[in-house]
C-alpha cells in the first residue's frame, strides 16, 4: 500500500527544454537574402560562416560583416475538441552576426566570426494549458570561431578552424499537470545558466569550376552544452515528504547542438548570381533531454529527433553599380518526428522565402538589407510522454526577421 | 533610388503584417461551438456537496473552483453561456471559523515519520470564513453541502444549514425560489446522495424510514442519520423539477450512484487482523481459547454460525454487532453461568448476544479503521462500573476483537440493502421526471460504478474508486476530486448533445488534479 501511493503520489518533475529545432538561420545579412545560401557564395566576409574555404578567393585584403535581425515569432496553438487555445507572446529575438577576413598572403587568409545559429525564445502564458512542457525558455548559444582559408590552387581551397561555444538557457516549466500547493498555485521549476562553453570545429573547401562557377563543401562539428553550475529553483511545491522541497538546487543537462553538412553551389552569369544550398542537420544526436537535479529528482524527455534537410535557393541581381538585389526561398524539413511534438519551439515543416538588397555607400562601404518570412504549415500534432498523457492540438507558427547589416572592405 | 527604398521598406511593413499567424478553422470563429436547443446563457447549478465542490470533507475554494458546475460553465461560454458565479469561501483551509467542532479544516495527505501516508487535518492556518457573515448575493452554484431533498424547497433551512445561511437572502427564503428568482435559462439538479449516505455513512444508525413509512422529514434525524421515505423523495423531487423546468426551461438531471462503492466502505476490509501484527497475534491462542466457551454457547443455542476464532495464519474478520440479528442475550446467560458465573456470564451476553464475526458482504466505514484493535474506554469504564478490574475490563473492551464493532462502524447486508431499496426507487423517480419534463438525463450512477469496477481510462491512466490513489475520490472518501468532476463535467455534457443537439467542448480529465499532500498537520 505504501509504496503503491508513494509511486502515485511521486510527484513527477519531468522537464523539457528546448526547441524542436532550435537551429537559427540568420547568420549573414546578404545570404539571408539570399535564401540563407552561400557556401559557394565568394561574396563577403559571411563566408567565414558558410564556407571559410572560400575567405581567400575573396578580391579585397580585408573585409568584415556585421549585421543583426530582429526576429519576430508567433506562435498559436489551439484545441478544438477541448476549446482551449492559446498563442505565445510574440517575443523578438536580436541575433547578431560579426564576421572579418584578412588576406595574409596570395594563398592564405585568417577571419574571424561571431555568431548564433542555435537558440529559441518562446513564451507562453503562464500556466497555460500545456504548461506541464513548457512555460517559457530562452536558449542562445554564441559561437566564436578564427578560421583559416588557404588556396591550393585557382581551382581549389580548403579552410576551417575551432570553435568556442557559449551558451545560456532560461526555462519555466510546471511541474505537472495538476501539482499545486494547498492554495491551488501551480508547482514549477525553472533552470538557469549561462556561461555554458564548450569546443567544436568547422572545416570547407571550394571548388571553382570556372570563374563564375563554383561549388562549396562545409561541415561543421557537433558540440554537446553540458550544463553543471547552474540553478534549478522549485516553486511552490506543496510542503510534504512526497514533494521536492522548494527553493534552489543544482542540476545536470546536456543540449547537443548538431552538427550541420552543406554542399551547394553558385553560378554568375552577367548581373545575375544564383546559388543553391543542401544542408544536412544530424538532429538524430537529440535522442533525449535527461536533467538530473541536485535534491535527487531526475527528468527524463524522449525527443527522437531525426536527421532533416534543407533546400535553399537564392538569387541576386546587380541591379546599378550601388544596388544589388536579392531574393530567395527554402524549404526547411523538420527534425521531430510525430509524437514528440512539444511546444518549447513548434517546428514542423516551413518554407522560407527571403529577401534585400545591398546598397553600396562608397566604393568601400556597403548597408546590406534583408527580410526572411517563414512559414510553418498547420499542423495536428502532440507530444505523447509528458505528465497525464498526450498533450496535442493544432499549431500554426511564423517568424519574420528583418536584418541590418554592414558590408566593409579594403 | 529614394523611390526603390521607399518601395523596399513597403514590402518590408507588409512582411511584418503578415507574420501573424492564423489557423484555417480558428475555434474562436463563431459557429464552432453551439448550445444546440439549450439556452447556456443564464445556467443555475442545484444540489448538494457534489454541486458546492465540498472536497476532502470541508468546502474551500480550489474545490469549489473544481466543482462540476463551475467546469461544465466553463464549457458553456464557448456556446453562448455567460458568467457563472459560485459563493466562494475565503480561503482554501475550508472549515467555518467559529465552529471547527462542527466544520472543520480540509483533509490533506500526511506522511508520517516512518513515510507512511494518511489523511490529516490541515493545520497550516486556521479557518478564515465566518459562518454568519451573509454574502448579500445569489449565485449561480446554489449547492449547499448536505442538502437533502427536501431541504431545497424548505423555508427556514438557511437557518439551519449556515452553507446556506451565509448567501440566503432571507431566513424564509428556500433554494430552489432563490434559482428561479435568478431566471435561468438552464439548470442542473444533482440532488438526493445525502438521502441515504447519511444512513450508509453512520453504519445504519438511523430509521429507514420506507419500513417506518414515515411521511414527515420534519420528524426525521436532525443529524441526517435516516433514509428517506421514497414517497417524500418523489414528492419533493417533483416539486423542484415543477419550479425549475417551468417555463420549459431546459436542464439536466443527474441520478444517484451506488454509495456501498464508495472508498468509504471499501477501504477498510472486513479482515483486518493480522496475526503478524505484534499486539494481536500473540494473543490469537488466548482470544480463541476464551471465545471456545462462547461457541459452545452458540451452538447449544443452535446459532454455530456466530462462531467467533482467529486464525494464526491468516488474516482474521473482525468482531461486529449486527442488529439485524435476534438477541439472544438472555439465552446466553444460563448457558455460560457455570462456566464464568454469574456476573461475568451477564457481561459476556450482553457484550455478545448480537454478535458475530464480519463477512465479505459487512461494510467497515472508513472512520472504522482508527479504533479498530483500540481500546475502548467508554466501555472499560462501562465494565468497571459492572464489578470488573480494569485489566478484565481492558481485556474485554478491544474493538472488534473482544468488543464487537458498534453499528455505526458496520453498514451490514441488512443496511445496505435498505440504502439500495431507496437509492432504486430514486433513481426511477429521477429518470421518470427527465423523460417526462423532456430534461437532460445523466446517467452518473454507471459511470461511477464503472468507476468502482475496474476504473474509467482516461489519456494519462485510470480513474478508480480506490482510497487515495485512485484519483476519483478525495480524502474524505465520499466526495470526489477535481479529475472525478471534470469526468461527470464531460458525462452531463454527452447528455446535454444527446436531449438539445449542439456541439460542445470537453475537458481532459488529466488536467484536473486529485488529492493534495502537505505535512501542514499537527
Amino acid at each position: 500500500m505504501r509504496k503503491l501511493l508513494l509511486l502515485v503520489l511521486f510527484v513527477s518533475v519531468t522537464m523539457v527544454t528546448y526547441a524542436g529545432g532550435y537551429r537559427v538561420s540568420v547568420q549573414g545579412q546578404r545570404a539571408i537574402a539570399m535564401g540563407h545560401t552561400g557556401v559557394a557564395v565568394i561574396n563577403s566576409a559571411e563566408l567565414v560562416f558558410f564556407n571559410p574555404a572560400g575567405l581567400v578567393y575573396l578580391e579585397n585584403k580585408l573585409n568584415v560583416s556585421a549585421g543583426v535581425s530582429g526576429i519576430f515569432t508567433d506562435v498559436v496553438f489551439q484545441n478544438e475538441g477541448l476549446g482551449t487555445s492559446s498563442e505565445t507572446d510574440s517575443s523578438v529575438g536580436t541575433p547578431l552576426n560579426l564576421y572579418a577576413s584578412y588576406r595574409i598572403n596570395d594563398w592564405m587568409s585568417v577571419g574571424l566570426g561571431v555568431y548564433t545559429p542555435y537558440g529559441s525564445e518562446v513564451t507562453w502564458p503562464t500556466d497555460w494549458t500545456g504548461s506541464h512542457l513548457v512555460n517559457n525558455i530562452d536558449l542562445a548559444a554564441i559561437y566564436v570561431q578564427p578560421v583559416v582559408s588557404f588556396k591550393l590552387s585557382d581551382h581549389f581551397s580548403i579552410g576551417g578552424g575551432p570553435i568556442y561555444v557559449t551558451g545560456s538557457v532560461n526555462f519555466n516549466r510546471n511541474a505537472s499537470r495538476t501539482t499545486t500547493d494547498i492554495d491551488g498555485n501551480r508547482s514549477n521549476i525553472t533552470i538557469d545558466d549561462s556561461g555554458v562553453s564548450n569546443w567544436g570545429w568547422s572545416v570547407g573547401a571550394m571548388v571553382n569550376l570556372t570563374e563564375d562557377f563554383h561549388i562549396g563543401f562545409n561541415y561543421r562539428s557537433e558540440i554537446i552544452i553540458e550544463s553543471e553550475d547552474g540553478v534549478a529553483t522549485f516553486a511552490n511545491f506543496p510542503n510534504s515528504p512526497a514533494a521536492p522541497p522548494n527553493g534552489d538546487t543544482s542540476f545536470n543537462a546536456e543540449l547537443p547542438l548538431p552538427a550541420e553538412l552543406t554542399v551547394g553551389l553558385s553560378y554568375e552569369h552577367e548581373k545575375w548570381l544564383f546559388a543553391f544550398d543542401y544542408n544536412r542537420q544530424f538532429w538524430d544526436v537529440y535522442e533525449s533531454l535527461d536533467l538530473t537535479f541536485g535534491n535527487g529528482q531526475t527528468s527524463i524527455n524522449p525527443r527522437n529527433y531525426k536527421n532533416s534537410s534543407v533546400y535553399r535557393f537564392g538569387l541576386q541581381y546587380q541591379a546599378t553599380e550601388k544596388i544589388a538585389l536579392r531574393a530567395g526561398y527554402y524549404r526547411d524539413e523538420t527534425p521531430v518526428q510525430p509524437g514528440f511534438f512539444a511546444p518549447e519551439t513548434p517546428r514542423n515543416d516551413s518554407d522560407g522565402f527571403s529577401g534585400g538588397l545591398s546598397f553600396a555607400v562608397t566604393s568601400k562601404l556597403a548597408i546590406d538589407a534583408s527580410f526572411f518570412y517563414l512559414r510553418f504549415e498547420e499542423v495536428d500534432e502532440s507530444y505523447d510522454f509528458g505528465d497525464g498523457g498526450p498533450f496535442g492540438g493544432t499549431y500554426k507558427s511564423s517568424a519574420f526577421a528583418p536584418g541590418l547589416g554592414l558590408t566593409y572592405k579594403m | 533610388m529614394i523611390n526603390n527604398n521607399i518601395k523596399y521598406l513597403a514590402v518590408l511593413a507588409l512582411g511584418l503584417v503578415a507574420c501573424e499567424p492564423e489557423f484555417d478553422n480558428p475555434i474562436e470563429d463563431a459557429g464552432t461551438y453551439s448550445s444546440g436547443e439549450a439556452d447556456f446563457s443564464n445556467y443555475v447549478a442545484l444540489g448538494n456537496s457534489l454541486t458546492a465542490g465540498f472536497a476532502d470533507g470541508a468546502l474551500y475554494i480550489t474545490g469549489q473552483e473544481n466543482s462540476f458546475p463551475n467546469i461544465l460553465s466553463q464549457q458553456f461560454s464557448k456556446a453562448g453561456g455567460g458568467d457563472f458565479t459560485q459563493p466562494l469561501m475565503s480561503d482554501n483551509v475550508g472549515g467555518f471559523a467559529e465552529d471547527t467542532n462542527t466544520f472543520p479544516p480540509r483533509l490533506v495527505l500526511a506522511f508520517d515519520a516512518e513515510g507512511n501516508p494518511g489523511p490529516e487535518r490541515f493545520t497550516g492556518a486556521s479557518p478564515s470564513t465566518s459562518i454568519s457573515a451573509n454574502l448579500g448575493a445569489s449565485f449561480n452554484n446554489m449547492g449547499i453541502p448536505g442538502a437533502r431533498v427536501y431541504h431545497l424547497d424548505f423555508a427556514g433551512y438557511a437557518t439551519l444549514n449556515p452553507y446556506y445561511g451565509r448567501f440566503a437572502q432571507s431566513p424564509t427564503a428556500t433554494v430552489v425560489d432563490e434559482a428561479v428568482a435568478q431566471n435561468p435559462t438552464f439548470f442542473s439538479l444533482w440532488i438526493g446522495n445525502n438521502d441515504i449516505l447519511g444512513y450508509a455513512t453512520s453504519g445504519g444508525i438511523g430509521e429507514d424510514h420506507n419500513e417506518t413509512e414515515n411521511l414527515d422529514p420534519s420528524t426525521y434525524s436532525v443529524e441526517g442519520y435516516d433514509i428517506t421515505n421514497n414517497n417524500v423523495f418523489a414528492g419533493a423531487y417533483s416539486g423542484l423539477v415543477a419550479k425549475l423546468a417551468a417555463n420549459n426551461t431546459e436542464g439536466v438531471l443527474l441520478n444517484l450512484p451506488d454509495v456501498s462503492s464508495l472508498p468509504f466502505f471499501t477501504t477498510v476490509p472486513f479482515a483486518p487482523l493480522s496475526p503478524l501484527d505484534p499486539s494481536f497475534g500473540p494473543q490469537i491462542p488466548t482470544l480463541n481459547a476464551t471465545y471456545a466457551g462462547l461457541n459452545g454457547a452458540f451452538a447449544f443455542l443452535g446459532v454455530p454460525e456466530r462462531s467467533i476464532q482467529f486464525s494464526t495464519t491468516g488474516a482474521s474478520p473482525v468482531v461486529i454487532k449486527d442488529e439485524s440479528l435476534t438477541d439472544i442475550s438472555a439465552q446466553l446467560v444460563p448457558v455460560l453461568t457455570p462456566s464464568l458465573g454469574a456476573a461475568q456470564a451477564a457481561i459476556f451476553a450482553a457484550q455478545y448476544g448480537q454478535a458475530r464475526q464480519a463477512t465479505a458482504e459487512d461494510l467497515l466505514v472508513l472512520t472504522s479503521s482508527s479504533i479498530i484493535g483500540q481500546l475502548n474506554e467508554n466501555r472499560i469504564a462501562e465494565l468497571v462500573g459492572f464489578g470488573l478490574t480494569p485489566e478484565q475490563a481492558g481485556q474485554l473492551a478491544v474493538n472488534g476483537v473482544t468488543f464487537p464493532l458498534e453499528d455505526q462502524y458496520v453498514l451490514t447486508p441488512a443496511e445496505q440493502a435498505s440504502v439500495e431499496a431507496a437509492r432504486t426507487a430514486y433513481n426511477a423517480t429521477i429518470e421518470g421526471l427527465a423523460t417526462e419534463n423532456g430534461l437532460a438525463f445523466y446517467d452518473v450512477a454507471s459511470d461511477l460504478a464503472q468507476a468502482a469496477n475496474g476504473g474509467i481510462p482516461f489519456s494519462g491512466g485510470v480513474i478508480s474508486s480506490d482510497f487515495v490513489t485512485g484519483g476519483g475520490f478525495s480524502l474524505d472518501g465520499v466526495h470526489p476530486t477535481p479529475r472525478a468532476h471534470a469526468l461527470v463535467t464531460n458525462g452531463i455534457l454527452d447528455a446535454i448533445e444527446a436531449a438539445y443537439g449542439g456541439n460542445l467542448t470537453r475537458v481532459n480529465p488529466a488536467d484536473y488534479g486529485t488529492i493534495t499532500v502537505s505535512n501542514e498537520v499537527n
